[in-house]
């Protein structure tokens, strides 16, 4: 009976895994959680898997996370939003063909209280120093994720340094971190698309917004082969000419507006 | 309160309706925790009955090693496991990561001891003439762990069940094995982490209730067969 039992499991395995193992190229992509969360991946890589040559594999991280992926080749292609360590991952060797292609922008969220009295600041370094002097909770992502760099880089402009109880690290994703700073009822830098596509199940608005400083772009970045010969660089060049067509800008430019009500993502790359 | 009952409801008609990606979700997380658990089994079934019958150096730390494994923390052998398989790791050339496969080694290592040491308890249980009685009977040393084994099937039942128990609603291994990918290796327990975190209430107690419904309807077989062989005998 015992036999029985293993050999069913066997064969329902062997059944159910068998489905996964199509002779299809493997694309491995190492992405940012809010082109995940906002459902945009999926959009995309149905069109891009359509013809049956690639299978994509989508690992959602922050950008420092995927980082890391890229500096052990363990990913093919990059799809982050960090700009001075993009930089510093290319100028390593770590990176080839770093493209920004894209960009939304970040928002201060806050409750509706406003206990800081937010609104209507206009720089976010202001904002930012207006929580600190008010005392109020601000909850951070705290994962070096794209998000994080960008408010670390908004404290530096601001000239304040959270203290201690005042100021969470999370270490989640920004969804995670959006559902803490909502129950907490504290302060939340995030992308704009992330919040869009949280904002039924969370209790915070926009209370800053706007400031140059705040927008947020996107590129990608290929692993190159010459450095890590696991590379599968035939398929991560396949999904860059994806992304940077005008099929792809098409989806990315549509996207979000029957969900969301709005744009979520704003093309830049003229593409071809 | 309201909230709690809308996502119940929202919940149960989710799982009414046959939600396909639910049930493929379902069906690759009941595969990769049952083809683990049979492969413990296979694996430490026989092991725990030959530690428990040998006599060897260093035994009793051998069986507290094991002892101490069934509390082995799910996330460091996911961690153990990511790295060996990582494309820069010793069996990168295997592509296993970010796999179901990959899924059901983490799993495997994590039922193993479990399902040793249960083997191990039930086989010291047996008494030990027994076993030497089958030996002098002319069994070669596997022969008589096997028919002292057999003896002890309802044992094995139980560790069976507790070894899947733990699998199926584990969540560390499976998330820094898997990746949480869609359609890939998305499984019960990281879509319902991925789901409450985005606040999407209704999808995460569907997946939540779904999960409830595997371990017991899976726990409710072994328990049938488990006492029919008490009936049995």
């Amino acid at each position: 009976m015992k036999k029985n039992l293993i050999l069913a499991a066997a064969a329902f395995l062997a059944f159910g895994c068998q489905q996964k193992q199509a002779p299809q190229s493997i694309v491995r992509l190492a992405t940012t959680t809010s082109v995940r969360d906002t459902g945009l991946l999926d959009v995309l890589n149905e069109t891009f898997q359509k013809d049956g040559r690639y299978t994509l594999q989508a690992i959602a991280v922050g950008s420092g996370q995927a980082m890391q992926l890229g500096r052990t080749g363990e990913a093919d292609i990059l799809w982050v939003h960090s700009p001075d360590d993009e930089k510093k991952f290319v100028e390593e060797g770590f990176g080839t063909d770093r493209i920004t292609f894209l960009h939304n922008d970040f928002v201060l969220l806050g409750p509706a209280a406003d206990p800081a009295k937010v609104k209507g600041a206009t720089k976010a370094a202001e904002a930012f120093r207006k929580i600190v002097s008010a005392k109020a909770l601000f909850v951070s992502r705290a994962d070096q994720s794209g998000t994080h760099k960008k408010e670390l880089k908004v404290w530096d402009a601001a000239k304040v340094k959270p203290a201690g109880e005042f100021y969470l690290e999370a270490g989640q994703g920004m969804a995670g971190t959006l559902s803490v700073a909502s129950e907490k009822k504290a302060y939340v830098l995030a992308d704009r698309s992330t919040y869009l596509s949280m904002k039924k199940n969370i209790e915070l608005e926009i209370v800053s917004e706007g400031d140059e400083a705040l927008i947020n772009r996107y590129s990608l970045i290929l692993i190159p082969a010459a450095k890590f010969p696991k590379v599968n660089s035939a398929g991560a060049k396949a999904y860059y000419d994806f992304v940077l067509s005008k099929r792809a800008k098409e989806i990315i430019e549509g996207f979000g507006v029957e969900k969301y009500g709005q744009q979520l993502f704003f093309y830049d790359y003229a593409a071809k | 309160m309201e909230f709690i009952l809308e996502g119940l409801r929202k919940g149960l008609h989710l799982i009414l309706s046959g939600n396909p990606e639910i049930f493929a979700i379902t069906r690759l997380s009941l595969s990769v925790s049952l083809l683990a658990t049979a492969l413990a089994v296979l694996a430490g079934v026989p092991l725990g009955g030959w530690i428990a019958v040998k006599k060897f150096p260093l035994k009793k730390l051998l069986i507290a090693l094991v002892n101490t494994g069934m509390g082995l923390p799910p996330v460091v052998a996911g961690l153990v496991v990511m790295l060996f398989l990582a494309r820069s790791g010793p069996l990168g050339f295997l592509d296993w990561l970010y796999t179901p496969k990959g899924m059901v080694i983490a799993q495997f290592i994590i039922a193993l001891p479990i399902i040793t040491a249960l083997s191990i308890s039930a086989m010291q249980s047996v008494d030990p003439k027994f076993y030497n009685q089958v030996l002098t009977l002319g069994a070669s040393d596997w022969q008589a762990i096997r028919v002292c084994l057999k003896e002890m099937r309802l044992t094995i039942v139980a560790a069976v069940i507790a070894g899947f128990g733990r699998l199926v609603a584990e969540v560390g291994a499976v998330m820094i094995v898997g990746g949480n990918i869609r359609h890939q290796t998305r499984m019960l327990t990281t879509a319902t982490v991925m789901e409450t975190q985005m606040g999407n209430f209704d999808m995460a107690i569907a997946i939540g209730l779904v999960l409830l419904a595997v371990g017991f309807i899976v726990n409710l077989a072994l328990t049938l067969i488990q006492q029919d062989k008490v009936l049995a005998r």
